[in-house]
Parts: structure tokens; sequence; C-alpha cells
């Protein structure tokens, strides 16, 4: 079976230019509407835990978008950062307060409505600018950027907001645990 | 592909967090709207360094990345402390500093 698959895929031709195109257009807006759909489903759904599951939908689809857009080092990171490790933090989150809110308690505000016109001002008002600004502009890289290159720029360029970034982190860790303990 | 797609997309995923954390009362739920953001953000950062061929907005996108990590650690150690304080997480009851 599997052997059969990949002698179909030795057998294909590679891709021309135009066709990568169209692949591209193809997964991009199949991933998005995935993500969208998700997302929607995320803030609208009524169980905490299945909010979460649609979260790791969320991020996967933009580890995918990161791809796309020829960055493999961030769509690995996201992978391993949100999906391995923000996700979990999340599921112990829902699994330490459960209980505390009942679905039929009523999860929504009043506010709702309000909610849905900041919502639609801010993709009309952002898509309008974006539309207007970079009407067909087309995305030109040549060749995916490489973790090597991150990697440089993280060391020289960078290198201060990289280390302000791990004394936030020590930060950050030092203070949820100070706030999460128990006695004082 | 054109460098729309990415933008509105992730202005979408934006306005849907937005909403998320307007409309929601569980104190997690709106902690997962904002990750839902600031996943938008880095999908418009990523975006833009292809668009420019610079490889700077992909390291800030790095750093986004961390600094949400460093917010959801903080953000729940909160949300368990309310917990252990008031047996509930309805942020709509939080009103002890209302003038």
């Amino acid at each position: 079976m599997i052997s059969l698959f990949f002698a179909q895929i030795q057998g294909l031709d590679p891709l021309e230019g135009s066709e990568v195109l169209v692949a591209q257009n193809v997964f991009f807006a199949l991933i998005a509407l995935v993500m969208v759909l998700a997302a929607l489903k995320m803030v609208t759904t009524e169980n905490i835990v299945h909010a979460a599951l649609y979260l790791v939908i969320v991020l996967a689809g933009a580890a995918g978008m990161f791809i796309l857009l020829g960055a493999e080092f961030i769509a690995v990171t996201q992978i391993l950062v949100y999906i391995g490790a923000i996700i979990v933090l999340f599921l112990f989150g829902i699994m330490l307060t459960k209980g505390s809110f009942g679905a039929e308690e009523g999860e929504f505000r009043e506010r709702s409505q309000m909610a849905v016109l900041v919502a639609v001002l801010i993709v009309t008002v952002t898509s309008g600018a974006f539309i207007d600004s970079f009407r067909n502009t087309e995305l030109s890289r040549e060749m995916p950027s490489t973790t090597a290159e991150i990697g440089d720029m993280i060391f020289s360029q960078f290198i201060i907001p990289f280390e302000a970034i791990s004394v936030l982190l020590l930060a950050a860790l030092i203070g949820s645990v100070v706030i999460a303990r128990r006695d004082q | 592909m054109l460098l729309n797609q990415f933008l509105i997309l992730s202005a979408v995923l934006f306005a849907i967090g937005v909403y998320g954390v307007l409309t929601r009362r569980n104190g997690v739920m709106v902690l997962m709207s904002i990750e839902l953001i600031l996943n938008s953000v880095n999908i418009n950062l990523v975006a833009f360094a292809a668009f420019r061929e610079a490889i700077s907005g992909e390291v800030f996108a790095l750093f986004v990345i961390a600094v949400a990590a460093a917010e959801v650690g903080v953000g729940l150690a909160m949300v368990l402390l309310l917990y252990r304080n008031r047996r509930n997480i309805d942020l709509a009851g939080i009103d002890s500093m209302k003038g």
C-alpha cells in the first residue's frame, strides 16, 4: 500500500512554476477556511475543552501558513511552543478550575452584539486599508529562509532584544510561581 | 500568492480573537482568545517578512511567541489564584476595584 503510494509520487513530474502557484493558492484556501471556521467555533463553543482543541486546529493552520510563506523555522517553533507547551498549559488550567463554570450557566455576556460590531469594524477597516495599499502585490520569495540566517540575525542585530526576552521569561517563571503557590 | 490574502486572513483571525475577549466570561477562554490574537499578529509579521525578503520579521515573530508563552504562564497563574480565592473564574464577578 505505502510502497504503491511512493511509486505514484515518484512517477509524477515535478511541478512547473505556474502549477506551484496554483497548488500554493489551493492549499492557502483550504488552510484559511479551516482556520477561520475553527476560530469561530473556538470563541462560540460552550465546552471549554473543545475550545482548547479548536485552538490546536487554528495554531496548526498557522504553522501551515508559515510553511507556505517559506518560514520553516517559525513553523516548527510554532508547533513546539504553542501546540506542545501552551495547549498543555491551557488543558492543565482547565482541569484545575473545572466545575467552576456550568455549561448552562450562560458563558456569554450580554454585550455580544457590541462585540460583533467591534469585530466587523476591525475586519472592514484593516482589510480596506490592506486592499488599498497592497492591491495586487505578489509575494516574490525565491528561497525559503534558513535557520542559519535566523540564528545569525538573532545573535547579531537582535542580541539585546534576545537577552531582554530571556530576562522576561525568567521573570515570568518566578512571577507565576509566586502568584500561584499556596502558602505565603 | 498575493500579500493581501495573508494580511486579510490575519485581520479576520484578529477580529475573531477580539470578539472572544469581549464576550467570554471564563478567564481561561479569554486567555485562549488572546493567544488567537497574538497568533494572527505572527502571521502578519511573517507575511511581511516574505514580502520584503527581510528576515527580521521572522525573528520578531519568534520574540512574539516567547512573549506569548510568558503571558500564558502568568495569566494562568492569576486565573488559578482567582479560582482559589473565589471558587469560580467568572470574570463578570470581579468588580472589587470598580469605583
